[in-house]
């Protein structure tokens, strides 16, 4: 039963749904092994975003606390698309690279373990 | 016309009469009218008779007792204003802890007290109605009273001055307000087991206690007198919680299935609350009572232990998330406390990081594998602080759509991973922090899709504007005065300037 009610059929109203957002969708966006950056991070993009625009844009303004993250080689980094390895066209949109509304990015670069090697 | 009252009444007799106006067998309306919340939950009551109100015999000495403690109470927080208290506790750190209490916990407290007063209204017994809105009275006079013995204190410290507004917008605040919606949004039963059950006597005790423990220890006279009244209500409140999960268990063997996902669901709502208070006692209090672990053996595996074993005979199990919960309990303070170190701009309070005594209790409390993960993060961060570059995090946090927390919890037994967990419903994908979170999602999703999570109505454009300095003004968050590090704070100036003018009477 989708939810326990008094008046059968209730229906919850979506307060998320992509309409909701002027245009824009969420995508979250996490680095594996560096939780001093304690938590995966939300934001709102057009689907028009292109996928490298994560890469130059959004990670430095994110994640560039971290002495790793100048060492990134951006070229051998993977990524999963809501927990499925997935492989991302850079010059291609959020959309066409079929990244939907609330997906979930996670990018592991190798051989980047954290402070003291601690995923931190 | 004459009237003669009896002499002296019986207390069964008096009971009889305080509640006789109350329970009638109504004949122009059909009992279920009457009563349209008794059915729909599925819980089957063969007689409902059964179930008689464990403080029918002590109606008279509570009216006298409560009282009695409000004379005590009002009297102690009138000496405590008069002699200057607050200039007694540890350090000017600890009302922080008082920030997160009346912020999180106090609108709480009036949450249950309209929780109770639908209870009172909606079951079909008059026992069980007149037990509820005794409780329901009682939970009322705890919000009152712990605004009252804050109320000091925001005299002079910041972050005290909206706790009701806020309560209703700021992030972290949407975790303790989605959890009382949900429960008085369900049906009596659910809520009973909700709250009477679960949350009062499976998980208060690790509230109260340390709470008010942690105020003895740091000089707080004011709020440890407040919880002395309380405790008194919370041991009724546990044994009508107990008495009434017995009595539904006992009406119907296909009700043990209906609260056991009552159970396994509150639990864990409840205990991802706990959270704050774990990074509370471990991080907050500047005199320790004891690492939040320790906490949870003592109130949880050992008195919840023998709780649950005590409930076997019924069918009823442990909760089926209490291993994931003890797996946790080494770095759930931990994780919460750098999680708000870095929200300190987002925040109504001070955080701060500990210091090297700090560190090394934490150290032999958790002990290498602790450590390990967590010293180079602290060791990072004050070299960012040494640097003049306190770290805070520039983006939002993405949020759990069930307990609403930041998803920041690690896989139950990887701590090195961030614990994802996600659905599609109807088209739309919901995120989780946990397998427990997940399952109640997955339980009632029309309930959940509603979430007002935070971060989204931010981006939604809900919460007064797109930039940081806009939703501060929305959460009523005072920028430069409630938010950032203890360190450099008004708080703390203010605290220094009364040790200083300690100092200078003493010379």
């Amino acid at each position: 039963m989708p939810v326990q009610a008094l008046k059968p059929g209730y229906k919850g109203e979506v307060k998320d749904a992509l309409a909701n957002f002027h245009g824009n969708q969420l995508v979250y966006l996490h680095w594996a092994d560096h939780l001093i950056m304690a938590f995966p991070i939300a934001l709102p993009l057009p689907p028009t975003t292109p996928f490298r625009a994560l890469i130059t844009d959004i990670a430095p303004n994110a994640f560039a606390m971290h002495p790793d993250f100048e060492k990134i080689d951006w070229s051998t980094v993977t990524w999963q698309l809501d927990r499925k390895p997935f492989t991302p066209d850079l010059d291609k949109t959020l959309a066409e690279n079929g990244i939907g509304h609330k997906s979930a990015l996670v990018f592991t670069a190798p051989g980047l373990m954290g402070l003291a090697g601690a995923s931190a | 016309m004459s009237v003669t009252a009896p002499k002296k009444l019986s207390l069964k007799e008096r009971y009889r009469i305080l509640t006789r106006g109350l329970d009638w067998t109504t004949t122009y309306q059909e009992p279920a009218k009457v009563f349209p919340h008794a059915e729909f939950e599925g819980i089957k009551i063969r007689d409902w008779d059964g179930f008689v109100d464990p403080f029918r015999l002590t109606m008279d000495s509570y009216w006298k007792y409560q009282a009695e403690k409000e004379r005590k109470l009002y009297a102690v927080l009138d000496s405590f204003q008069q002699n200057n208290g607050q200039t007694a506790i540890t350090d000017g750190r600890y009302v922080n802890v008082l920030k997160i209490f009346l912020t999180a916990i106090t609108p709480g407290e009036y949450q249950a007290h309209r929780g109770f007063a639908m209870l009172g209204r909606q079951v079909p017994n008059v026992g069980l109605r007149i037990a509820a809105q005794m409780q329901s009275l009682d939970e009322l006079r705890h919000a009152q009273t712990q605004i009252h013995s804050c109320s000091h204190y925001n005299k002079y410290f910041d972050g005290l001055h909206s706790f009701s507004y806020q309560h209703d917008r700021v992030w972290y605040l949407s975790v303790v307000k989605s959890f009382f919606d949900d429960a008085r949004t369900s049906g009596p039963f659910e809520f009973l087991i909700a709250i009477g059950f679960s949350f009062e006597y499976v998980l208060t005790n690790l509230l109260f206690v340390p709470f008010m423990s942690g105020a003895a220890y740091n000089g707080d006279l004011s709020t440890v007198t407040f919880g002395f009244s309380a405790q008194s209500d919370e041991s009724r409140h546990m044994t009508l919680g107990l008495e009434a999960i017995k009595f539904v268990l006992e009406q119907h063997e296909d009700n043990a299935a209906i609260v056991q996902k009552w159970i396994d669901k509150w639990f864990w709502r409840g205990y991802r609350i706990l959270a704050i208070l774990a990074m509370m006692m471990d991080y907050m209090l500047p005199k320790r009572i004891m690492p939040w672990k320790d906490a949870w053996e003592i109130y949880f595996n050992e008195a919840g232990g023998a709780l649950f074993a005590d409930l076997a005979r019924y069918g009823i199990k442990m909760p089926s998330t209490a291993d994931v919960a003890n797996k946790e309990a080494f770095r759930l303070s931990t994780e919460t406390m750098l999680t708000f170190y870095q929200m300190g701009h987002a925040s109504g309070f001070h955080s701060w990081l500990p210091s090297e005594d700090e560190l090394k209790w934490l150290a032999d409390a958790y002990g290498p594998e602790w450590e390990r993960l967590y010293l180079p993060r602290f060791k990072y961060f004050r070299e960012l602080e040494a640097k003049g570059e306190h770290y805070y995090n520039p983006s939002l946090p993405q949020l759990c759509q069930v307990c609403q927390i930041p998803m920041f919890f690690t896989e139950p037994d990887d701590p090195t991973k961030i614990c994802f967990r996600d659905t599609v419903y109807n088209g739309d994908r919901y995120h989780f922090c946990s397998d427990g979170c997940q399952h109640i999602f997955e339980n009632e999703p029309e309930k959940y899709v509603q979430a007002w999570l935070p971060v989204h109505q931010v981006m939604q454009g809900n919460c007064g504007g797109a930039t940081i300095d806009d939703v501060r003004k929305y959460w009523a968050v005072e920028d430069g005065e409630d938010n950032y590090d203890y360190v450099g704070s008004p708080d703390e100036t203010m605290w220094k300037g009364w040790q200083a003018d300690r100092l200078k009477v003493g010379s």
